[in-house]
């Protein structure tokens, strides 16, 4: 029996529904000190002064340390360096040194023996800074005479990747569109804040860390590095993390600092961030504005694409570095067939939070900006929204599809698909579902009803390769130590659904470990929905092999033919006679040292470990719709049905992939109707509370529906599968965004997310003619045909 | 000078006796000082409902209380849900349909959703439209809320034919 494909019940949810689930603050460890981080009040200053003394004499402190207090010259360095950018005078030091560029940069940490009391005492902390104008808008920030965050200046990186002869094929088109819109401040917020607990171990010299969940292994190696420590030395355990959208378990200042407490302070310290700080301290993400053009010919066929981004990264480089920004032109010809391409993304820091990933990052952003401009050019070319898709989308004839581009260090090569194959199905589905008559419905005192749709392409199961260990007890019990990490996204069922029918036993013998350091020292961990590709195909690697060892032992123990024997729910028996067997664990308690059944120099054991090593991603794609109403009176939009349609290559489990793809889309429509980190003129965050930061509820969002489609199994790894993390908010933005243009009837784009209150208010005031002037403050025009030769 | 106040609560029938400062939250209590780590804080400010416990049978924000309030009370919590090994209904309905991801906001809407069925027991059965209010009640950043709004919807059916509360 196989349980690949099927909808089984997730090993993760006993325990999750229980309480039994061992979140960052379930940990604790005797003798605990718990770290409070002292953040800067100001955006941009000059830091003159810390003053700790009255800290320090506070009740219960143990410890307050201020930037002079740790090894000096620190900074996060780049985990995913791209195209050899330097970035190293733009990095964040792990305490303010010198000038503070952000509101909750960590200045100082206070260190009590309750969190209370390292609370009351961090109030205590005396910071003195000389304020300075705050940076707070990238395209200004980029020109030259701008208040400057560095000595190297505010433009961390400008880089133009392309192919073709943009400039001719603009000259000869006939039709340019162009469009320009602004994707808002927001991020992953999953529902458990950070938590870090950092222990020493006297006995090795040693460190015990909980909280690092998406890439242990980095973390662990640059800990290392930081601390002047053997790698080897330090543990980082699995547990659950409530959420991780990409935000959780980078390395952030608070990963230095907490655990060089620890070494320092010789005894156990907590940090638990709260929710206020979350808002501020934490990766944002997504800040950017696009200029997007195409030029079409006389049939409306696209033969070029330009697009201008300047990418708001905040007040320094994260982990990310630049990533982000390459990742958004580098997929921004998404599905289409572009025969010449050019995408410039300047790379601006300004005082705000520093920014990282955010599911899809880069596509979220660079679909909406694309999307909005091909329902622009079918307005100007009188075609429809629909079927200027499909003239454009590649078909599957084309595939696999390289574009001379990388991104991430990869090729860029569309591996499967068929993309119209799947449109079609898409629209299919709407109308079976009543989408377009809903749409054309009658709505209430006023309301004007909208229908949106947005084509996406994503990218996942990037390598270079993950491990995995798979181990047969003597009861039989089939373990796996995966490299990834469990997030929430049921990666610990999936793992174990794969390794049930590589190695021939039932799901429920199967245990699967994410993340542990220890148990799994060469994992690279779970983002870019790499897991279930890289961790699933390297578990179906290793467990084949258990498999093949196991036949093989049993073999000699049965004394018959290794091709004369099946495996079947654990046990090994002969063809045809199934009295004749013996169990895993029986053949686990025959590969002991010295059992007669081993051969001499054979290693003890029924186990094995195995690398996926994978050069290129693959490219899952799908259809994003949205009905929506709009109130033009109130500016209030209501999404009333919405509509995923993916295509992921295979499912392990598609009750899981559904959920994948359902709450990504409900994160999607948040960052385009709801979520928005905005600043005042002093660079004070005005979202640092659930009430400013609104995440949607269940009021906002509607039951989502989700055609899945198994049609093309990727090519590039033997279980088939695309990843399926991201698709869900992948077009999100865009489709929402075509919703609310079909709705209020736009001739632009809608120029800007989230869409507000406020902002639909605006551009269905504005219209007919200069909706986007609205909508912008009347800075530029939107979405008008340029005349053709001016690229 | 802390503030410390002797005080006596059950939770989930179990009895606890013990000394907390006056400014020690609910939450904190049930999970530092009494080990009930199942209940969750995600905001600390009373918007995303992760820290629902019963007082009394009545749904309460235990990070907008202070643990000295709860003195004398009957406090439920995740882990009085279960029997033994065995799921509750409406913890099994959660698992069957997929109405929990991380799992972390996931006790705060089972209390919230164990006492709205509680008191809708006698009732026709809630509308779709009324369940999807009650869970808008608290936030779930994994699910998109389908699952948990069909998890509660499909407890109150098998509750109602079976005549349980």
């Amino acid at each position: 029996m196989t349980v690949v494909g099927t909808r089984m019940p997730r090993k993760e949810d006993p325990r999750l529904l229980r309480g039994r689930g061992r979140f960052g603050d379930d940990f604790s460890a005797a003798g605990q000190v718990w770290a409070r981080v002292v953040r800067s009040p100001i955006a941009h200053g000059h830091l003159r002064r810390v003053g700790l003394t009255q800290a320090r004499r506070a009740d219960g402190v143990i410890a307050a340390v201020a930037a002079g207090d740790v090894p000096p010259g620190l900074a996060i360095p780049v985990r995913l360096a791209v195209r050899d950018i330097d970035l190293s005078g733009y990095l964040q030091p792990v305490l303010a040194t010198g000038v503070v560029r952000y509101v909750g940069e960590p200045v100082a940490v206070v260190v009590a023996g309750d969190p209370y009391a390292a609370e009351d005492a961090a109030e205590l902390v005396e910071i003195d800074i000389d304020e300075e104008p705050a940076v707070l808008d990238a395209t200004a920030a980029a020109r030259p005479g701008s208040p400057r965050l560095f000595p190297a200046g505010n433009v961390a990186a400008d880089f133009t990747l392309g192919y073709g002869d943009t400039e001719t094929a603009f000259r000869q088109a006939a039709h340019v569109v162009e469009t320009e819109i602004e994707i808002g401040r927001h991020t992953g917020v999953p529902l458990e804040p950070r938590v870090l607990l950092a222990e020493p171990d006297p006995r090795t010299g040693g460190l015990s860390v909980v909280g690092m969940t998406k890439v242990p292994v980095f973390n662990r190696d640059l800990l290392a590095a930081m601390l002047g420590m053997d790698a080897a030395l330090i543990h980082v355990h699995a547990i659950d993390a409530g959420g991780g959208f990409g935000v959780r378990g980078e390395f952030y200042p608070e990963d230095f600092l907490v655990p060089w407490l620890a070494r320092t302070l010789g005894r156990p310290v907590k940090w638990a961030e709260d929710r206020a700080e979350h808002l501020v301290a934490a990766n944002h993400s997504r800040q950017q504005s696009h200029r997007v053009a195409a030029a079409f010919d006389s049939r409306g066929r696209i033969t070029a694409l330009t697009d201008e981004v300047v990418h708001d990264n905040g007040a320094y480089c994260r982990t990310h570095g630049v990533a982000v920004a390459e990742l958004t032109v580098a997929m921004l010809p998404g599905p289409y067939r572009v025969p010449a391409y050019r995408g410039r993304v300047r790379v601006v820091l300004t005082n705000k939070t520093p920014c990282g990933t955010y599911r899809a990052p880069g596509r979220y952003e660079g679909t909406t900006a694309r999307e909005q401009l091909v329902d622009v050019a079918a307005d100007r070319l009188g075609l429809d929204r629909i079927e200027l898709r499909r003239r454009n989308l590649l078909g599957p004839g084309e595939l696999p599809h390289r574009r001379p581009m990388t991104t991430l260090g990869t090729d860029v090569v569309l591996d499967a698909g068929d993309y119209p194959a799947l449109l079609t199905a898409a629209t299919a589905e709407m109308a079976r579902l009543g989408y377009h008559a809903q749409a054309s419905g009658g709505s209430p005192t006023g309301r004007r009803r909208g229908l949106g749709v947005a084509v996406y392409l994503e990218k996942s199961g990037l390598g270079p390769h993950e491990t995995a260990d798979v181990t047969v007890s003597e009861t039989g019990a089939v373990r796996v130590l995966s490299g990834g990490t469990s997030l929430g996204q049921g990666i610990e069922t999936v793992l174990a659904q794969i390794a049930a029918d590589a190695l021939g036993v039932g799901p429920q013998a199967v245990d699967v470990v994410n993340g542990d350091t220890d148990l799994q020292p060469c994992g690279t961990g779970s983002w870019a929905s790499r897991s279930t590709v890289v961790a699933g195909n390297a578990v179906h690697s290793a467990a084949s092999a258990v498999r093949a060892r196991a036949l093989q032992l049993a073999a000699r123990m049965l004394e018959a033919a290794g091709d004369d024997l099946v495996v079947t729910d654990g046990t090994v028996s002969v063809r045809g006679d199934p009295a004749v067997s013996v169990s895993l664990g029986e053949i686990a308690r025959a590969a002991v040292p010295a059992s007669p059944y081993l051969r001499p120099g054979e290693p003890a054991g029924l186990a094995a470990r195995r690398r996926f090593d994978v050069a290129h991603m693959t490219y899952p794609y799908g259809v994003h719709a949205a009905l929506v109403e709009a109130d033009p009176a109130t500016g209030r939009v209501r999404v009333l049905r919405y509509l995923v349609a993916s295509e992921v290559g295979r499912a392990i489990n598609p009750a899981l992939v559904e959920g994948q793809l359902r709450g990504g889309a409900a994160q999607g429509i948040g960052g385009a109707l709801l979520e928005e980190f905005s600043y005042d003129e002093a660079g004070q965050p005005q979202a640092i509370t659930f009430m400013e930061y609104q995440l949607p509820t269940a009021a906002e969002i509607p039951p989502i529906d989700v055609l899945l489609a198994q049609a093309a199994p990727a090519p590039g790894n033997p279980l088939g599968v695309m990843g399926a993390g991201e698709g869900g908010i992948s077009g999100a933005g865009a489709a929402v965004a075509s919703a609310v243009r079909d709705a209020l009837g736009l001739a632009g784009s809608v120029a800007r997310l989230p869409l507000t209150p406020p902002r639909v208010r605006g551009l269905a005031e504005a219209e007919p003619g200069s909706a986007a002037e609205a909508g912008r403050g009347g800075r530029a025009e939107t979405g008008h045909e340029r005349k053709p030769g001016r690229p | 000078m802390r503030d410390m106040h002797q005080i006596r609560l059950r939770v989930n029938g179990r009895e606890h006796e013990l000394t907390v400062e006056a400014r020690r939250t609910l939450a904190d209590m049930l999970r530092h000082d009494l080990g009930y780590t199942g209940t969750h804080l995600g905001c600390e400010h009373g918007i995303c409902g992760a820290c629902t416990v019963l007082l009394d049978g009545s749904p309460v924000r235990a990070c907008l209380m202070f643990g000295v309030q709860a003195d004398g009370t009957e406090v439920s919590t995740v882990e009085g849900l279960a029997t033994g090994d065995e799921l509750s209904d409406l913890q099994q309905a959660f698992s069957d349909h997929h109405a929990l991801q991380c799992g972390f906001c996931t006790p705060g809407f089972l209390m919230l959703a164990e006492a709205y069925l509680a008191e809708r027991a006698s009732a026709d059965g809630p509308t779709e439209a009324e369940v999807r209010e009650l869970v808008a009640s608290n936030l779930c950043r994994c699910t998109g809320y389908q699952g948990i709004v069909e998890a509660v919807l499909a407890t109150a059916r098998s509750r109602r034919r079976s005549g349980a509360p």
